[in-house]
């Protein structure tokens, strides 16, 4: 336990041990009188010397120099017993005072020195938390599916099905079913892309109703999500877009039921049960009465603005009672079951609900954009 | 379908300003696409007279006028047109005017003459839309001083309507008035038409083939016309306003009455015929010139006007050049026919046409209409050219007319399809109006339908029209009832928006490219790709459908690197299109493209570029949704696109379900990217199948771990070891994971270092070290014996 400590210096490293330590070795021969005289000193040094230690590990060793089973304190314990016996009472409790009192020095310093430690080791640890954090940072879904998701998520939610099918479709199909027989004029409304004289690119996600009417049985009520092509190119039309087409099918559906569906969904789909809609006539092959829907212009709702060429007002979707012609190809008992249908552009909804000015930013992948929707 | 406004307001004009007639007629189903005033915002111009002319002493090309504007005495005004003459009608721009481009009228000095005022051609007024060639010169019944704009009636509209094909009905004044009337309650006045008495009994004959697709063909000769007159300064804005061009006396004649009626009309030169006028189908082969000088080759599909030499017009569609009406013509043979709409249908667009007579018939043309619009049309042009009527000649099939239709409409299906019970009478008030005969009966109505009206053939066509003239949002809406079922729901199944998500979460973003890709750029990186080619597609850079993910992602690659983005994290989700269309297949398939840094440039680190472990590691984390990891593989394999070194085979239960690896350098190169991608894509059907969870007891006993390091060739694919020792492992092993490779210092060339981690465990006891080695022992025997591979010290 000696060690050789060349300097003392206070304030510094274990400043008090060696000079109470020859204090010590001059005393060793002074009876126990003398000793306990020597008390108050004694704890008066110790007491100076736990108040200087400054880590753990010098605390440590005044502990055991002095509380220690060799330590000084200890040891006047030990020597109570040379005392004359009516002596011991008094100077024992002394001597346990001051021990207790060492004792509580040192518990008292422990806690300061590791508080300070902690203290310490925290403002060591400090971080910069304003820094971002590391690794991968999310990606975001594509505006028009997040559009589609949106759709298809309002229509499942009371009881729609979501109903697939090939964008590669035969003219039967994509026009016969659906009561567009060859050259009917309305042929001319979808620019057709064809593959040979009758196999084609889907112009709407019609396909799908007519797939579905021939497997199921009435009730039906799905929505049919997906690509569809048409062969125009301009600023407002790409040849590829994305449709998502309803039907609905059982007995005694009305029209009343469509409006009451449709303007259900604008209002969902924009959050606004203020959106006023309207239903224009309109003609579709596969439907009758039919009609072309618009909102008020969302963008300046219906003041007029360059988006709804000042008219106030939105073409957003179209829609009809399922034609009877169309149930027949399907084999649907046209006096048991009506229904009806309605279709729109994702493109369209994505534009008007997020404010996209250019429709071929869609297809250009540009992350700048994508990044916008994450 | 364009028309003045002023012109359809002599038939009926309701008290409605032009905006609110435009959004009636819009309502009832008629979109009106645009409201143009038909002439430019000028004023200060009258009507004058050139009282006379003299040469400008001081420039060749100018004349110097006394002009009679109606003021006490003649204006003096330069003039450089060159067809100014004495006693002229003309639109005079008095000093003070302000003409289209706020062009203002000034006094002037040309050349040393003063002008006070301009004489106007039909450009400089914004009446045509080509500089014309002159002054316009008004007819000389017009009022000297009127006002120009109150003379050509120019405070009128041009009203487009974009009408839906069923309604051919109101291609025409006739049914827009019609239709407005309907709406507005008021009753249509028709200008008046009677019939031209013949002035010569002259006939040329008609022979009709085709009786089906022409069941009516009027014909008359009018002999002795002037095509050299012009064309009245009304009939040619009337024209104007509805778009179309005012050519010579006849054609302004033909159009206009098609433009008032809505009936085709074409005029023969009578010179140019032989025999007679037949109706027929073309011989397959037979040649045309058409009035536009193309030639075609006509189909036997393809109903012609046709004379004993040959065909002289494609039915309903376009005139041919040869019997054409010409200047020098002078005995017309006017034709006015029904040509069915079937017989009409689609023979315009075989011959890349689009013709207004075709539009029409296309649609369907009234087949009662054909006899006045002839008469209308004798009358104009006589006033016009002058000539003499020959009898009005009909050939008519009544059999294969268009026959009456009539149409029940159930009073019960009525309120049942609009959910509101119309008052009887309005409904029978509605139809009425629409032109139907209707008849009450016990069910409901029974409405004969107008011969105009093609569209109307089924109860729902009726009860359509029904809610149109009531007003669709004058009805109800209600919300449909069902009965609650639930829906089946396949918990084994990933739904695709999870695997979306989780790529998203792993710093994909969605992309969206065309299902079409430039036939280059699918050869570059599929050269064996089979895929349908479109026969008439957009551009040929979108010409064939592609045949795997990889072509749209690398595009949107390009796009992006051009764009100065240098991390690219895409994925995409779609069909892609194999085989001819014979033995197609339609995939859905999902992929995906890296590139770049593995994360964004940052403060700590991460500066690595992507690598394969990466992109499998994202794979991998789609892969492990579907519950059953395992059933899922890779091996070395070989694609055209990617690097044969790191290109893996994908598979799903042992068949091929994908590829994943990075991006040739040869195709890298020849697509001139500069950075190092990887790609995957597997099948969506693969990614989307999957298990149900099959809970499986804890165990109780200690897990007994070893750990084997072996040496093997570096060729040797780790999963073969795995796969030797999962065979020999037993049933207890629990765990099998890879936990170094290591080639290098200590490892023998050409040989690698592979540390695996194996722990067994048994449901309900405890192993004992003997098993253990004795399987471990099995192991190393079986890797030893068939991979070459030796245990490590």
């Amino acid at each position: 336990m000696v060690r050789a400590v060349p300097m003392i210096v206070a304030g510094e490293e274990q400043p008090l041990f060696p000079c109470f330590f020859r204090m010590r070795q001059s005393k060793i021969n002074t009876s126990e009188h003398q000793r306990m005289d020597h008390l108050p000193t004694l704890v008066a040094e110790a007491r100076d010397a736990i108040h200087a230690a400054d880590d753990m590990a010098a605390l440590d060793e005044l502990r055991v120099r002095y509380l220690g089973k060799k330590g000084e304190i200890t040891a006047l314990l030990k020597g109570l017993g040379k005392l004359p016996a009516e002596e011991r009472p008094a100077a024992g409790e002394r001597i346990n005072q001051a021990k207790q009192a060492l004792a509580e020095e040192l518990d008292e310093r422990r806690q300061t020195l590791e508080k300070a430690a902690l203290e310490a080791r925290l403002a060591a640890e400090r971080i910069d938390v304003t820094l971002p954090g590391r690794g991968q940072p999310s990606g975001g879904l594509h505006p028009v599916t997040r559009t589609l998701e949106r759709i298809e998520g309002l229509f499942t939610r009371i009881g729609y099905d979501v109903a697939v099918g090939p964008e590669i479709e035969d003219d039967y199909h994509n026009f016969e079913a659906l009561n567009i027989p060859a050259h009917h004029p309305a042929r001319g409304m979808a620019d057709t892309f064809y593959f040979d004289a009758s196999r084609l690119l889907r112009t709407h996600t019609s396909p799908v109703q007519v797939r579905t009417m021939k497997e199921a049985e009435p009730p039906i009520r799905i929505v049919c999500p997906g690509r569809v092509y048409r062969s125009d190119s301009d600023l407002t039309h790409t040849p590829m877009f994305h449709q998502v087409e309803g039907l609905l099918v059982d007995e005694d559906v009305s029209f009343a039921d469509l409006k009451g569906t449709i303007e259900d969904f604008l209002h969902a789909f924009f959050e606004r049960d203020d959106l006023s809609v309207r239903f224009r006539p309109s003609y579709f092959p596969f439907t009758e009465p039919s009609a072309e829907v618009d909102i008020q212009c969302v963008m300046c709702n219906g003041d007029g603005c360059r988006v709804c060429s000042h008219s106030g007002w939105l073409e957003v979707m179209g829609c009809g009672m399922v034609h009877p012609e169309v149930f027949r190809h399907s084999g649907i008992d046209t006096e048991r079951y009506k229904g009806f249908a309605f279709g729109m552009g994702a493109e369209r909804l994505a534009m008007l609900r997020y404010g996209v000015n250019d429709l071929r930013l869609f297809f250009d992948n540009d992350l700048r954009f994508l990044k916008q929707f994450a | 379908m364009k028309f003045s406004e002023q012109w359809l307001r002599e038939w009926v004009s309701p008290a409605l300003a032009t905006q609110a007639l435009a959004d009636q007629i819009t309502m009832a189903g008629l979109e009106v696409d645009a409201i143009e005033a038909v002439a430019s915002a000028f004023d200060g111009v009258v009507v004058a007279e050139v009282v006379a002319k003299a040469p400008h002493p001081g420039a060749d090309k100018l004349n110097v006028c006394q002009v009679d504007d109606g003021s006490a005495e003649p204006v003096q005004v330069v003039c450089g047109a060159p067809n100014v003459a004495e006693g002229q009608k003309v639109p005079f721009a008095r000093v003070g005017a302000v003409l289209p481009g706020d062009f203002k009228i000034k006094k002037a000095k040309l050349r040393g003459v003063e002008s006070r005022g301009m004489i106007c051609s039909a450009s400089e007024l914004g009446l045509a839309e080509e500089a014309s060639e002159g002054i316009l010169v008004l007819p000389g019944e017009a009022p000297v001083g009127e006002d120009f704009r109150d003379f050509l009636s120019l405070d009128d509209h041009t009203i487009e309507v974009d009408l839906t094909p069923n309604r051919g009905d109101c291609l025409s004044v006739k049914g827009m008035a019609r239709e407005v009337g309907v709406l507005n309650r008021l009753a249509v006045t028709p200008p008046a038409i009677s019939p031209v008495a013949p002035a010569h009994d002259e006939t040329f004959p008609v022979r009709v083939e085709d009786p089906e697709g022409c069941p009516r063909y009027l014909g008359r000769l009018i002999k002795g016309v002037d095509v050299t007159a012009e064309t009245p300064l009304w009939m040619v804005e009337r024209l104007r306003r509805g778009g179309i061009r005012a050519i010579d006396p006849v054609v302004d004649v033909t159009n206009y009455v098609m433009l008032e009626l809505g009936q085709p009309l074409h005029a023969f030169d009578r010179a140019n015929l032989q025999g007679a006028v037949v109706v027929r189908q073309a011989r397959e082969g037979e040649r045309l010139v058409l009035l536009d000088g193309q030639e075609i080759t006509l189909s036997d599909a393809t109903l012609v006007i046709a004379d004993e030499r040959g065909p002289l017009a494609i039915a309903g569609v376009m005139g041919g050049e040869h019997s054409g009406v010409s200047a020098g013509t002078r005995d017309i043979f006017l034709e006015s026919a029904h040509f069915s709409p079937l017989a009409v249908a689609g023979q315009a667009r075989a011959y890349g046409l689009h013709t207004d007579a075709s539009h029409r018939f296309e649609r369907g043309v009234d087949p009662t209409l054909a006899r006045e619009a002839a008469e209308r049309a004798t009358a104009l042009l006589l006033a016009i050219t002058g000539g003499e009527a020959g009898p009005l000649v009909e050939v008519v099939d009544t059999d294969h007319l268009p026959g009456e239709r009539e149409v029940l409409l159930r009073r019960a299906r009525l309120d049942q399809a609009l959910d509101k019970a119309l008052p009887a009478e309005d409904v029978g008030e509605i139809l009425e109006r629409l032109g139907m005969a209707v008849e009450a009966c016990e069910e409901g109505w029974r409405a004969r339908v107008p011969s105009w009206r093609f569209d109307v053939a089924i109860e729902e066509d009726l009860i359509e029209e029904v809610a149109r003239i009531h007003g669709y949002n004058r009805l109800p809406a209600r919300r449909p009832q069902a009965r609650l079922s639930l829906r089946p729901d396949h918990e084994a199944r990933t739904p695709l928006s999870r695997l979306r998500r989780q790529l998203v979460a792993r710093g994909y973003f969605e992309a969206v490219t065309y299902s079409f890709v430039a036939p280059e750029l699918q050869a570059a990186l599929l050269p064996e790709a089979v895929s349908p080619t479109l026969a008439n597609p957009i551009s040929s850079d979108l010409s064939v459908m592609r045949a795997s993910l990889f072509p749209g992602l690398v595009r949107a690659l390009q796009y992006n690197l051009n764009r100065q983005q240098s991390r690219v994290r895409l994925f995409e989700t779609g069909l892609v299109f194999r085989g001819e269309l014979e033995a197609l297949s339609q995939v859905p398939m999902l992929g995906a493209l890296v590139c770049g840094a593995r994360e964004p440039e940052g403060w700590s680190g991460g500066k690595d570029k992507v690598d394969f472990f990466d992109l499998k590691g994202d794979l991998e984390s789609l892969l492990a949704m579907g519950g059953e990891p395992e059933a899922w593989r890779f091996e070395l394999g070989e694609h055209a696109a990617l690097h044969p070194g790191q290109c893996a085979r994908i598979l799903y239960r042992g068949e091929e379900a994908g590829w994943i690896g990075t991006l040739h350098p040869a195709v890298r190169a020849k697509l001139g990217l500069k950075v190092d991608a990887l790609l995957f894509e597997v099948r969506l059907d693969a990614l989307t199948h999957g298990k149900v969870p099959a809970f499986r007891p804890l165990s109780r006993y200690p897990e007994v771990r070893r750990d084997l390091a072996f040496l093997v060739d570096v060729d040797l694919p780790v999963q073969s070891l795995l796969d030797t020792l999962r065979a020999q492992a037993g049933e207890w092993l629990v765990e099998a994971h890879l936990f170094d490779v290591y080639q290098g210092k200590g490892v023998p060339e050409g040989r690698k270092s592979v540390a695996l981690g194996l722990t067994w465990q048994h449901p309900s006891r405890t192993l004992n070290d003997d098993e253990i080695n004795q399987l471990v022992d099995a192991i190393v025997e079986e890797s030893r014996l068939h991979l070459g591979a030796e245990l490590r010290a």
